[in-house]
């Protein structure tokens, strides 16, 4: 095994062009555990911590640029404002000290359905920003994953950046496990109301091959809630939501739970989740202003 | 390959390391620093904690080869002189004259050791807790501090104890963890 140590993100580039086989290393929350436990042995690894732009996020826009090393500890603590629902999502991630190293890109870069940031990041519709020695090349997310552990990467690109659009209106994120803490989801689910564009993004994760967006019940929502009268849910309303957010689901029995049982809790999550939201909403006399 | 870390204050050089190695392992196997246990290897457990820059960490998650150059604080650096200054001078046998920290200290106070193997992980942890906080934390945050951290003996109470013993004695004195 090669330890690659590149001291700059043009370098990182062009070793990974050179080595497309090596695996970029940032937290290590996921790659240690394959090489400690032996389930997997990279040819090379791809040191990305000592590149500080990757540490850095910045406002561009009504965009946050979330660079590839921001660690879930700081996303928690400097962008709760702008990006409600991943730092929701971000806080149920392991322990304080898998926050300290784990990142968003090292989450897009394994793509385990599982992966806590997914569900946030397909509600409010975030871009994958990756770069080779070609170029940048912008990936939606409905785009990046492509299997259970599969992403829409090239074999020379490295995600460089997450583009995450600043909140415009409440957001949640839920997830079933067996505890508070340390949990791989058994299912989640994440809300995003876009109360200028008046959409519902709704992503759901841990129930299918890749976290997938739920787009019937998106449609559906955005066109039944009462986005002028801002009056109480409509039970009916929230039920039915829910229905669509498990019928887009196609959950397995595993370890961690059964399908039936994620198909319900799904319904649940999502159905709830729509009511914190849209009781925020209707909470907000500032007109749908970012919470 | 060759890694030179800082560790408890004093450079310190490794080689013929495995590149796919742990720092875990380079600390415990490599420069004579047992005070990290190794259990689960995959950041379950939280017995491996140490600073990492400042920073609490699962060392069996850190690569070796990201641990080059930069500074790292383990259970037996946190004690009085347990750094080069102490009487081992070599930053392996903690503090000079059974010195001992204060979170450290807390924890023999109030029984919260049983089996010890989580203790080092849980006592770094519990320094960088108190290290931030003002006061005695609620006990929320202390258990979120250590949700990270297992014990299979003690059942937590006695840590939680010992967390809040630390805690108070450090608000009356008006030192720093």
């Amino acid at each position: 095994m090669d330890f690659l140590r590149p001291r700059s993100w043009a370098e990182a580039l062009e070793l990974k062009a050179g080595r497309p086989e090596a695996t970029p290393i940032q937290g290590g929350t996921d790659v240690m555990v394959e090489i400690n436990l032996d389930k997997g042995r990279p040819a090379a690894l791809l040191d990305l911590t000592p590149i500080p732009e990757l540490r850095e996020w910045s406002r561009e826009g009504e965009v946050i640029r979330l660079g590839a090393g921001v660690t879930y500890a700081r996303l928690i603590a400097e962008l709760g404002a702008d990006l409600p629902g991943l730092a929701q999502a971000s806080r149920t991630v392991g322990s304080p000290q898998i926050r300290n190293r784990g990142t968003v890109a090292g989450n897009l870069g394994a793509a385990s359905p599982a992966g806590d940031s997914h569900p946030p990041l397909l509600a409010c519709g975030a871009v994958v920003e990756a770069e080779s020695v070609r170029g940048t090349r912008l990936i939606p997310i409905g785009e990046f994953y492509t299997g259970v552990k599969r992403n829409a990467l090239a074999p020379d690109e490295l995600i460089r950046a997450v583009r995450i659009p600043s909140a415009t209106g409440p957001q949640y994120f839920s997830k079933i496990g067996t505890r508070n803490a340390m949990v791989i989801a058994v299912c989640s689910f994440a809300v995003a109301l876009d109360s200028r564009e008046r959409r519902v993004g709704a992503g759901i994760g841990s129930a299918a091959p890749t976290p997938r967006r739920a787009a019937e019940a998106e449609d559906f929502a955005s066109g039944a809630l009462d986005w002028d009268g801002r009056g109480p849910l409509d039970p009916g309303v929230a039920r039915r939501f829910g229905e669509l957010v498990a019928a887009s689901a196609a959950p397995i029995d595993d370890v961690r739970g059964r399908a039936a049982y994620r198909t319900h809790a799904l319904a649940v999550m999502a159905r709830r989740a729509l009511g914190w939201a849209w009781d925020d909403f209707r909470a907000d006399d500032r007109g749908g202003s970012a919470r | 390959m060759r890694v030179n870390v800082t560790v408890n204050g004093r450079p310190m050089t490794a080689d013929d390391v495995w590149e796919g190695e742990s720092l875990l392992y380079v600390l415990r196997e490599r420069l004579g620093l047992p005070g990290a246990k190794n259990a689960c290897e995959q950041g379950e457990c939280g017995s491996c904690t140490v600073y990492l820059d400042g920073t609490p960490v699962c060392a069996c998650l850190v690569a070796a080869g990201q641990a080059e150059g930069r500074e790292v604080v383990t259970v037996e650096g946190l004690a009085p002189g347990g750094g080069p200054g102490g009487e081992a001078g070599d930053g392996r046998r903690g503090g000079r004259d059974g010195a001992l920290d204060e979170v450290q200290r807390a924890f023999v106070d109030a029984g919260a050791v049983q089996c010890g193997f989580c203790t080092p992980g849980l006592i770094v942890q519990a320094h960088a807790l108190l290290a931030s906080a003002d006061g005695v934390p609620p006990d929320a945050d202390i258990r979120e501090a250590l949700a990270g951290n297992l014990c299979r003996c003690t059942g937590y109470e006695k840590i939680l104890d010992a967390v809040r013993l630390a805690a108070a004695r450090r608000a009356e004195t008006g030192s720093r963890a």
